[in-house]
């Protein structure tokens, strides 16, 4: 049984979790080892701080079929870097009101504040946000079609 | 092309148990670059370790990916194995198949394909790993402790023992903290001052030792090694060079209105005050509010009566700066404030008091001499209740959700000390548990039950009241289960315990991690559990979260085994994952520059040959030792020419390809 024939039979939405390093990825690791659940759509990808994750990644991952996309960083005030965070918001808030434009549903894309201490917080905010994507169904809107097989 | 070996951990069952590992190790083997592909029980272990080193060795691996733990886990361990086999350290990516997989999926197919996705997105990251060089840096070999309680004194004495320069930073005007405040302690019954006052004239006859007090922290800047520090000294208006502390000005000052926080309110002190007879340094402090000549610029007398000439009206504050290795947090605690807790009557009778302020009426030096005296109307109390879990194990949002450790222990003391000083006086305790954990702990407690008589009540008070000057306590008595009205002359509250209020902003300044409920968080809550996770601070004390005295004295040791750690190397080895500018690419827009939080980044003119054109450019230079690698440039770059080290634009992407396949 392939994933594709998996992914005919029920949708299951592909989401890309950039978390950074100090707080939402330490809370994602508190999450997992206070055994909290959340949907296996969620896939975490690491980076230092909130900061470096750059507008191209995520319109990288809409281009090869993700469905949502989400950061996580450090509460304000928090950022381990002082001020990584507050740079990470004011360049996701004009990407999604672009993205917005486009036709991208804002429900698909999230900054969210996670620290390393909430680990209830990061699975029930992966949980939700599955649920949004789940009932969006499939982003097709900046899907490269080059990327299909 | 990378060669790279993939190795599976089963972590016992950790991941075995929802990640078929087989079926992980057949699916990636295929993977372009994969040229070997294993699983092992436990791939930490000695055995796992080798079995790493073996395939660097023998298949020439150029790049290792293991899936496991969290790389904040075991990232280093793996990084160290592959470096004893020839490898350089960062060709080595962890895919964290067990906190984001194994542990919080239950289906087992979809844990394995998660798992395996993971897997390949590390592959696809080590691809274009790069090796790495790490740089060095020098280690300034003095430690800052930030308050000067029982935790940031004993860790300064023992940093200074190990023979390094130490200053604590105290923002009242002793050091000695909660612990100068306490009667007795507990379970051995002896004198807080006894033991206390010794450790605080050490601190000040130490040559090794500077205190500020009466000072904060202004600023921090740097990193591990190289922290710089600015510190004001508050006017004391006082120059404590020439006060011999005889305490003449402080009988004679006229203005009485300031509450004296050394015995909680419960006396005023003058403008012009020394906290407590043993305060360390023994000087005096005016306080601006009250003076009657900073007010008015009438009064003066402490100035007139001072034989040693050091009162100076026109003192300033002073900014110090100094180079430190390491910092430790010890800023403590405080009660929290009981005015969201109506039932209790705290903000409307004098004599439903704190435990604290409970401490202070029993102790010779407190307001009443140690006879216990009601607040309202000076006599003895005959009936005494106290209630425990004030605030404390309260998910109603009034009070905080944790058990603040110390209440049930200090209230059995309390208990115990009325009950041997004044036998002819009732006391009763409530209580929800009672949590004795420690060593003579419970012992302690049984005697307070058994030998002296207090009457412990399971439930909570549910109102205080008053008639007749007496205080109504109503409560429920659990195992009894029936409803109680106890008639008593004093009330005291074991108020749960927060961080000092000061904790928050100075960890944001230290960019060191607190919880949800201020107290610093650890780099490891079992195995390293003194230190932050920013490197170079250490934690002390209260600061870190609720414990007792003997507790707080074997941590602030512990805390100190670790700064003395990082105090005795001469260099430290910098992280290589830093920013780097490509100078071809590079257009001199300064943008980097700009939101590099650690000046980082500066533009030097460069001659530089584009493609055979050989031109002057203005560049952005990165300082390896000073750059944290956040990556706050790469994105600002308009150019791409800023990437940064092991998370570089193209690790990313591919990271995300490999996710999104």
């Amino acid at each position: 049984m392939s994933l594709n024939e998996e992914t005919k039979k029920e949708y299951k939405p592909l989401i890309v979790a950039f978390c950074c390093n100090w707080c939402s990825y330490a809370g994602a690791d508190l999450a997992g080892s206070s055994r909290l659940t959340y949907p296996t759509d969620v896939k975490i990808i690491r980076v230092p701080c909130s900061c470096r994750v750059n507008p191209l990644f995520v319109l990288r991952a809409f281009q090869r079929g993700a469905d949502g996309v989400i950061i996580a960083g450090c509460h304000p005030g928090d950022c381990h870097y002082t001020s990584g965070n507050y740079f990470a918001r004011r360049r996701m808030t004009l990407l999604f009101s672009m993205l917005d434009y486009l036709g991208i549903e804002r429900e698909r894309t999230r900054v969210e504040w996670i620290s390393a201490a909430e680990g209830v917080k990061f699975s029930t905010t992966m949980n939700e946000f599955a649920k949004t994507i789940h009932e969006l169904g499939e982003n097709k809107k900046l899907r490269d079609l080059r990327c299909e097989e | 092309m990378q060669k790279i070996g993939v190795f599976i951990c089963h972590c016992g069952t950790n991941i075995a148990a929802t990640v078929d590992v087989e079926a992980v190790t057949e699916a990636i083997k295929n993977e372009p670059g994969v040229v070997y592909a294993a699983n092992y029980q436990y791939m930490c272990s000695e055995n796992g370790q080798a079995l790493i080193k073996n395939a660097i060795a023998e298949y020439g691996l150029t790049g290792v990916v293991v899936c496991s733990c969290s790389p904040r886990m075991h990232e280093a361990t793996f990084r160290k194995a592959a470096q004893e086999a020839g490898l350089n350290p960062y060709m080595v990516e962890i895919a964290n198949i067990r906190e984001h997989c194994s542990w919080i999926h239950k289906d087992k197919v979809e844990a394995t394909e998660k798992a395996i996705i993971l897997a390949r997105a590390a592959i696809a990251k080590v691809h274009l790993n790069a090796p790495l060089i790490s740089g060095q840096s020098d280690v300034t070999k003095r430690a800052l402790v930030i308050g000067g309680g029982i935790a940031g004194i004993q860790t300064a004495l023992d940093i200074a023992e190990a023979g390094f320069e130490v200053d604590i930073v105290e923002k009242s005007p002793t050091i000695g903290g909660k612990m100068a405040q306490l009667d007795k302690t507990f379970p051995t019954l002896d004198c807080a001052a006894c033991i206390l006052t010794p450790k605080m004239v050490d601190a000040k006859s130490n040559d090794k030792i500077t205190l500020y007090t009466y000072s904060e922290v202004e600023s921090v800047k740097g990193f591990v090694g190289n922290f710089e520090v600015s510190i004001r000294k508050k006017a004391r208006y006082v120059n404590t060079d020439l006060c011999t502390g005889c305490g003449e000005c402080t009988t004679k000052c006229p203005s009485r209105k300031a509450k004296s926080e050394f015995n909680m309110g419960l006396m005023n002190r003058g403008a012009i005050y020394i906290p407590f007879a043993q305060a360390i340094p023994n000087v005096a402090t005016i306080d601006p509010q009250y003076c009657i000549h900073m007010k008015t610029g009438k009064c003066g007398l402490c100035e007139k009566v001072c034989s040693a000439h050091a009162i100076d009206f026109k003192q300033q504050d002073e900014i110090v700066e100094q180079k430190y290795g390491a910092i430790v947090m010890a800023t403590g605690f405080n009660l929290i404030n009981l005015d969201q807790f109506d039932e209790f009557g705290y903000s409307k009778y004098p004599d439903v008091v704190t435990s604290l302020e409970f401490e202070r009426l029993m102790n010779a030096a407190g307001p009443t001499e140690g006879t216990l005296l009601r607040p309202s109307n000076h006599e003895h109390p005959h009936t005494l209740v106290f209630v425990q879990c004030v605030g404390s194990r309260d998910t109603s949002g009034c009070g905080k959700p944790y058990c603040s450790k110390i209440c049930c222990m200090y209230t059995a003391k309390h208990a115990m000390l009325v009950r041997d000083k004044y036998p002819d006086t009732e006391v009763y305790v409530f209580y929800i548990d009672v949590r004795t954990p420690g060593k003579n702990f419970d012992e302690f407690y049984r005697r307070a039950v058994e030998q002296y008589g207090v009457h412990y009540i399971k439930g909570m008070v549910g109102k205080v009241t008053d008639k007749d000057g007496k205080l109504i306590v109503q409560g429920s008595d659990l195992l009894e289960n029936k409803q109680l009205k106890i008639e008593a002359d004093m009330v005291v509250l074991a108020a749960a315990v927060e961080p000092d209020p000061s904790a928050r902003s100075v960890a944001s300044m230290l960019t060191a991690s607190i919880d949800t409920n201020d107290f610093m968080t650890e780099a490891h809550a079992k195995l390293r559990p003194v230190e932050s996770p920013t490197a170079g601070i250490f934690l002390s004390g209260m600061a870190q979260g609720p414990k007792d005295i003997p507790e707080t004295v074997s941590q602030a040791s512990a805390c100190a085994a670790k700064v003395i750690g990082l105090l005795a190397k001469d260099h430290l080895v910098n992280n290589p994952c830093v920013a780097q500018s490509n100078e071809l690419r590079c257009n001199g827009c300064s943008n980097c520059e700009k939101v590099c939080p650690y000046g980082a980044i500066s533009y030097i003119e460069k001659e530089v040959n584009d493609h055979g054109v050989r031109e002057v450019r203005r560049i952005a230079q990165v300082n390896e030792a000073v750059c944290q690698g956040c990556g706050a440039c790469t994105v600002t770059c308009p150019s791409g020419a800023m990437d940064l080290k092991g998370f570089s634009t193209n690790q990313i992407m591919a990271e995300v390809d490999a996710i999104c396949r």
